[in-house]
């Protein structure tokens, strides 16, 4: 129940964790049935319709289900502490943001249990494929509403840290000063703020035309479905953005740490960061080459695309410098650093590659696009997750992840992922499309997917071995340091791990960049206060983010079945999907209507509760 | 532990600004408008290029109506001014000119929905259905889109009358009030967009 009603920040890091860990199960096993699939030619492990399921639950779950929580995970845990604070500024709707992924993503995932699958039109759910007339029943409908649900709650959850970096830094800690991965936190935020709302609009959409009979998409009907591409796109690929950002932050933070260097070229950095962020809304149609937008179109696009090689050339560099010369501690956790670099620098390559518009015409559509995109988003994000977990664990848990257990992870996980996707490349390359569940014997694909196939059980070897790490380390008693790495830089090293609830006793003050590692060089045992001890002030618990979510699920029900359910009468599935708006209506109202002051913890009860729970 | 109010004391001259969680209220709208103006800004672009794939339906030059949509303007432009009154009475802490202004606002937001509704219910009967064509559906779609924030607007301020008057203007209401005006004069701005990409735009071209 607890866990139910709560709106502690670092708790819901927690479920964030737990949830979109799940999921990367989920869209894992997914993964490994798709490869199985293509071990041998001519295999029919899968049917052709089960694996259109597959791709399309792959790539929606790891994307929406599975990344983007465990980011929000780790900004939950992290970002409050970083700059100070004693919660984000609005922790119910922090709350709320949880618990609408949470039953937008069950949604989803209850497809697989329906008579008519799971959405099989790809992730990208490319009209008219996902229209009515080619996507029968149910399963598409339970991306559009499944997706609605769960986007709600990534958008509430940015404006939420966008409010907290900008209103809420402790005395000193100046946006020159904010550590990198808050500031990479913030340009995500952002990212989501201005890139969601166009996709909440595309789903809308195109649930119309589902549901509704609208003609928005259908060409016969006057529909454009190009128009769709174009949504998607300008939503999707900010997101990757909003992907990738967050995992270079944690990176930046983990070199530094543990090179005992102060981060190379912090401004240039901070710079770097706004520009991607930036032109990632200025080159969503090089998704779209090959749609027919024509030669200047192309042109423009290709060259912003490639712009943003710079900003981000700038980045690796100075992790390159912030190295050089430092005392470097290979703790598991840099081991995952050290190693994204080049990963990351072959995914940025292959992707200048594909953003030469007439080089793309070759690739589009082949496993090359696989490649790429992998070795950015597992090679680069799911690298940077697994980094950032490691480092902050002892901060979330108070318990340090087995080092020796750590390490062989990562050499698995890393030889099974180059395994997977290097060969790709050249898969790609020979012609080998993407989305298809079998191939021929003898176009000299077989071994090289066999190959394939083979990293992809490495990599899930590697991350089942992750969870053995994660269960032994449960069972240690916590006690894990204040500063465990003990050369922790910022903020959130000087407080215990794991933290109490109000996070900092005293609101810290802030001096310099790095504030934790200057206190320690200016020869300070910890942070000055900026201010005297007193009372504090918490918000209380509640149960209506759970309830106003679930009314959410509910309307998604309703509406989906809207022209199937007339056991009793017709239109029973609106009369569900109103029964649904009602309870989150309701809750709504009741959340206006009864203010909530929450509570103070005073300064007697600080004395016993500040030492380590 | 212990409750606690904040409604005690005197009150500033910007209660909504007076506290931090008003302070991050009042940003966190901003932010909001910004992800909104995004919302409406999609709906545009699908409207736009959709707008010309009437099929078999009406053009929109023989639709529309300007004399009601005109006047549907000018009684939503006036309720943006009343809810400024609104937000100038919070200023002068006087809680019965706020409240009243407030209820003049809401009854012109209804003013405005009822003439909508009107519209839309004489468009159907013009054979302009939601299903008939890409651009009625996308039609439908972003002045519906509009209509549902004004009706969410109404219940909304409603909700903040209610509070009001019972609790009086404390820093916990005050931010809330002067939240619901920065809503109420955005879908406002959307509608003045609609009036001329919609209506006039239709009407010429
Ligand atoms: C961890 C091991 C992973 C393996 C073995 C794997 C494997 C695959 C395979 C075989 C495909 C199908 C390609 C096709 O037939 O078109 C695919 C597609 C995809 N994957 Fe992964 N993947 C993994 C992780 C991830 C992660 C972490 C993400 C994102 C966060 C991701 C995102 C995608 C996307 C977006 C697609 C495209 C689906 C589509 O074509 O509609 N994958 N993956
Ligand atoms: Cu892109």
């Amino acid at each position: 129940m607890d866990w139910l009603t709560t709106v502690d920040h670092k708790k819901i890091g927690i479920l964030y964790l737990i949830a979109g860990g799940f999921f990367f199960l989920v869209g894992g096993l997914e993964a490994l049935l798709i490869r199985i699939q293509l071990w041998k030619p001519l295999n029919d492990f899968v049917s052709a319709d089960t694996y259109n399921e597959l791709i399309t639950m792959h790539g929606t779950t790891m994307i929406f289900l599975a990344a983007m929580p465990m980011l929000f995970a780790l900004m939950n845990a992290v970002v409050p502490l970083q700059i100070g604070a004693r919660d984000v500024a609005f922790p119910f709707v922090n709350a709320l943001g949880f618990w609408t992924f949470f039953f937008g993503a069950v949604l989803l995932n209850v497809s697989w249990f329906t008579s008519t699958g799971a959405p099989a039109a790809g992730w990208t759910a490319y009209a008219p494929l996902s229209g009515p007339a080619f996507s029968t029943g149910h399963g598409m409908d339970y991306y559009v509403l499944g997706l609605q649900i769960a986007g709600i709650g990534t958008l509430i959850g940015g404006i939420n840290f966008l409010v907290t970096i900008i209103n809420m830094r402790a005395p000193g800690m100046t946006f020159m000063r904010m550590p990198m991965f808050t500031w990479a936190s913030f340009i995500t935020s952002a990212l989501i703020l201005f890139a969601f709302p166009a996709l909440a609009v595309g789903l809308a959409a195109l649930m119309f035309d589902r549901i509704f009979d609208a003609n928005f998409f259908d060409p016969n009907n006057g529909g454009n479905a190009v128009l769709w591409e174009h949504i998607f796109w300008i939503f999707g690929h900010p997101e990757v953005y909003i992907l990738i950002l967050p995992a270079f932050g944690v990176i930046s933070e983990v070199i530094s740490t543990f090179s005992r260097k102060r981060l190379f070229g912090y401004s240039s950095m901070v710079f770097a960061t706004i520009l991607i962020g930036f032109l990632g809304f200025m080159v969503w149609a090089h998704h779209m080459f090959t749609t027919g937008l024509g030669p200047v179109a192309n042109a423009l696009f290709s060259i912003a695309t490639m712009l943003i090689a710079v900003p981000t050339g700038i980045k690796i560099f100075n992790w390159i410098f912030t190295m050089w010369g430092g005392s470097i501690k290979f703790t598991s956790a840099n081991l995952y650093a050290v190693g994204f670099i080049p990963t990351f620098v072959m995914g940025g390559v292959t992707g200048v590659m594909l953003a030469a518009a007439p080089a793309d015409f070759q690739y589009h559509d082949t496993y090359f696009v696989v490649a790429h995109f992998h070795y950015v988003i597992v090679g680069g994000l799911i690298l940077g997750i697994f980094s950032g977990l490691h480092y902050w664990w002892p901060k979330m848990f108070g318990r340090i992840l087995n080092e020796t257990l750590g390490k062989w992870t990562f050499w698995i996980f890393y030889i099974g992922f180059h395994l997977t996707f290097f060969i790709q490349h050249f898969l790609g390359l020979l012609g080998m499309p993407r989305r298809i569940w079998t191939y021929l014997d003898g176009l000299g694909f077989n071994e090289m997917n066999l190959i394939s196939t083979i990293g992809a059980i490495m990599m899930g070897i590697g991350t089942i071995m992750f969870i053995l790490n994660v269960v032994i380390t449960n069972a240690k008693p916590q006690n894990a340091a204040d500063d465990p790495w003990e050369d922790g830089r910022t903020l959130e090293w000087t407080i215990p791990s794991p933290p109490p609830e109000y996070n900092f006793k005293q609101t810290p003050l802030v001096r310099g960049y790095d504030a934790y590692w200057k206190e320690k060089m200016d020869g300070h045992k910890g942070m000055t206060p900026a201010e005297p001890i007193g009372s504090i002030h918490m918000p209380s618990p509640s149960i209506l983010p759970f309830t106003m979510s679930l009314g959410l699920f509910i309307t998604g029900f309703g509406l989906m079945y809207s022209r199937d359910w007339t056991f009793i009468t017709e239109h029973i599935g609106f009369y569900v999907a109103g029964l649904g708006l009602l309870i989150t209506f309701g809750s709504m109202f009741l959340r206006s209507v009864y203010d909530d002051h929450g509570f103070h913890i005073e300064p007697e009860e600080l004395e016993d509760k500040g030492v380590k729970a | 532990m212990s409750t606690h109010s904040h409604a005690d004391g005197h009150l500033p001259h910007e209660p909504e600004k007076a506290t931090l969680e008003g302070r991050n209220k009042v940003l966190g709208f901003w932010l909001f408008l910004g992800g909104e103006t995004v919302l409406f800004g999609t709906l545009f672009s699908a409207f736009l290029a959709l707008r010309h794939q009437v099929l078999d339906g009406p053009q929109p030059s023989e639709l529309f109506k300007l004399s009601l949509v005109a006047a549907a303007t000018a009684i939503l432009l006036t309720s943006s001014l009343t809810s400024v009154f609104a937000i100038q009475a919070l200023h002068n802490h006087n809680v019965k000119a706020l409240i009243n202004w407030l209820i003049v606002t809401v009854v012109l937001g209804l003013g405005f929905l009822g003439l909508e509704i009107y519209e839309f219910y004489h468009y159907v009967h013009e054979g302009h259905g939601f299903t008939t064509s890409a651009f009625s559906s996308s039609f439908y779609t972003l002045v519906g889109f509009h209509g549902a924030h004004v009706a969410f607007g109404i219940f909304w301020i409603s909700s903040i009358i209610g509070q009001l008057m019972k609790k009086g203007l404390t820093v916990v209401t005050a931010p809330k009030v002067y939240v619901a005006g920065m809503y109420w004069h955005f879908i406002d701005v959307v509608w003045v967009f609609i009036f001329t990409v919609v209506y006039l735009m239709g009407k010429v071209v």
